[in-house]
């Protein structure tokens, strides 16, 4: 495997191939993974950031409601418990915005590959089901730049749902919908709390065009679905050997 | 208490008719019931236009007619409070990441403390509202019609006033009172000129322009502040009065 010099490559034609037509100067690819808590979106982009890192390629990684400065400020009214939907649904608009500005945007502008768990579709659908206006919740996530792909995985709630409360995990006070008022216990109010969120993922699956994946096969055959669709996005130099390689498997 | 003024011909108390709740844009799904027996009076302009002083005198005058008044300011809601300017000076946010903080600290003061007011009876003066808040994103390169779209959470208020004061008099207004200038009122993070009265004057100058186009979208009454408080008072006062009355004659 002559790996070091196709690296080389790649990095010359990363700078022109994406976002050509752009006069912005060079553009990255921002890939988005979506779905409830158990529903495996996770490990397969861990997968998919490693199979990208191995094609050589730049790449980097946010996390929903995960910006520190953010977190350093709100953390207190959290704790208290006194947010309401509205409350709730612009702090998780700030932390979006914060990465957004800080990494997302800049790291496009200079070619990255950018990789996100959970996007503006995890707002669409938990601020909707807590009751704000989803066409108010839409204007405010006007300014994000939409995915080149948004995975979907989709499990039903039960598999989901068991496989986030074996073990009996303290959850904690939004993360299962208390402040919906669904019931008194909290796994009860859990499962209510994601199948509704479900219904909200499939109600706008075909509008923003998401790719659904079945995420209840395999690690290995997700990953490898996954990888076929990411193939497009790649510079054509780069997609040649990853095609290859993908069939060689 | 203030029984001249009493007897200097100011009427009884009109009774507030109790009326649905009005939004600007989308709302808040979930108050759409609710009900409100106050009024909300709006008192904006920059600092040094004599605001929180004006807000004092119309508090003490209506609080004689008989009113229960509360007010608020967009200062310090339990939610973020003073997290927000330690994280700017600590790590600077962008420019949506900080709107939208605001907007989510408003939000809290809204639902907390803002509608239960209204809902009880009280009127409540408001030192600022969404205005400042937008007006400051517009002149920081962010669009109005996100902003505005943004805060579609809000309420109408039954009045609004702008306190307009030349900025050159502002300027006096302000050095006399704090010996410096606000960095933020100055308008120093634009990067508006290396000299601090230019900035501040060329800051002011776009802050007022944003109020004046808000004038026929939001209903914004323009008070000529450069006159002494007593009389800036008066105008407020029968302004106040009329619409007061005007309701229930």
């Amino acid at each position: 495997m002559n790996n070091k010099a196709t690296t080389k490559q790649k990095v010359t034609e990363r700078a022109q191939v994406p976002g050509t037509a752009s006069k912005e100067g060079p553009r990255g690819r921002l890939i988005v993974v979506e779905g409830i808590d158990g529903s495996g979106k996770s490990t397969q982009l861990h997968l998919l950031d490693k199979w990208l890192r191995h094609l050589g390629l730049m790449v980097f990684n946010t996390e929903w409601n995960s910006s520190e400065v953010v977190k350093e400020i709100t953390s207190k009214g959290k704790k208290k418990a006194l947010l309401t939907p509205t409350t709730f649904s612009l702090l998780h608009a700030t932390d979006f915005a914060d990465r957004f500005e800080r990494n997302v945007h800049p790291l496009m502008r200079a070619g990255y590959f950018v990789l996100a768990d959970r996007y503006i579709y995890t707002a669409y659908a938990r601020d909707a089901v807590r009751g704000c206006n989803p066409k108010w919740v839409r204007k405010i996530y006007a300014f994000a730049t939409k995915p080149d792909l948004a995975f979907y995985f989709h499990v039903p709630v039960d598999i989901a749902v068991k496989r986030i409360l074996t073990g009996r995990p303290k959850l904690k006070y939004y993360e299962a919908g208390m402040d919906l008022n669904l019931s008194n216990d909290e796994y009860e109010s859990y499962r209510i709390f994601q199948s509704r969120i479900i219904e909200e993922y499939k109600g706008m699956a075909p509008k923003e065009g998401f790719r659904v994946m079945d995420g209840t096969l395999d690690i290995e055959l997700q990953q490898k679905i996954m990888r076929r669709q990411v193939l497009e996005l790649l510079p054509p130099a780069v997609a040649t050997i990853a095609s290859r390689e993908l069939s060689a498997e | 208490m203030d029984s001249e003024e009493e007897q200097g011909g100011s009427p009884s108390r009109p009774r507030l008719e109790e009326r649905e709740i009005e939004f600007y844009g989308e709302g808040i799904p979930y108050l759409n019931a609710k009900r409100l027996k106050g009024r909300l009076i709006v008192i904006e302009g920059p600092d040094g236009s004599g605001r929180s002083t004006q807000v004092d005198l119309i508090t003490a005058r209506l609080e004689s007619q008989g009113h229960a008044v509360a007010t608020t300011g967009l200062k310090r809601s339990e939610l973020i409070g003073t997290g927000i300017l330690q994280a700017k000076q600590k790590l600077p946010l962008g420019q949506k990441t900080l709107t939208l903080f605001y907007a989510a600290d408003f939000a809290d003061r809204l639902e907390h403390h803002i509608i239960p007011s209204l809902e009880a009876g009280y009127i409540v003066l408001a030192d600022r509202y969404i205005y400042t808040l937008m007006a400051r994103s517009t002149v920081r390169g962010l669009s109005r019609r996100w902003s505005h779209d943004l805060f579609g959470f809000s309420i109408k208020p039954d009045l609004v006033f702008y306190l307009d004061v030349d900025p050159h008099e502002l300027f006096h207004r302000v050095f006399q009172k704090y010996s410096t200038l606000d960095y933020y009122e100055a308008g120093a993070d634009l990067g508006l000129s290396d000299d601090l009265f230019d900035s501040f004057i060329i800051y002011q100058r776009r802050m007022a322009k944003e109020f004046k186009k808000m004038e026929s979208t939001y209903g914004l009454v323009q008070i000529d502040a450069n006159r002494s408080i007593v009389e800036v008072n008066e105008d407020l006062q029968n302004r106040i009065d009329r619409y007061l009355h005007g309701k229930n004659p």
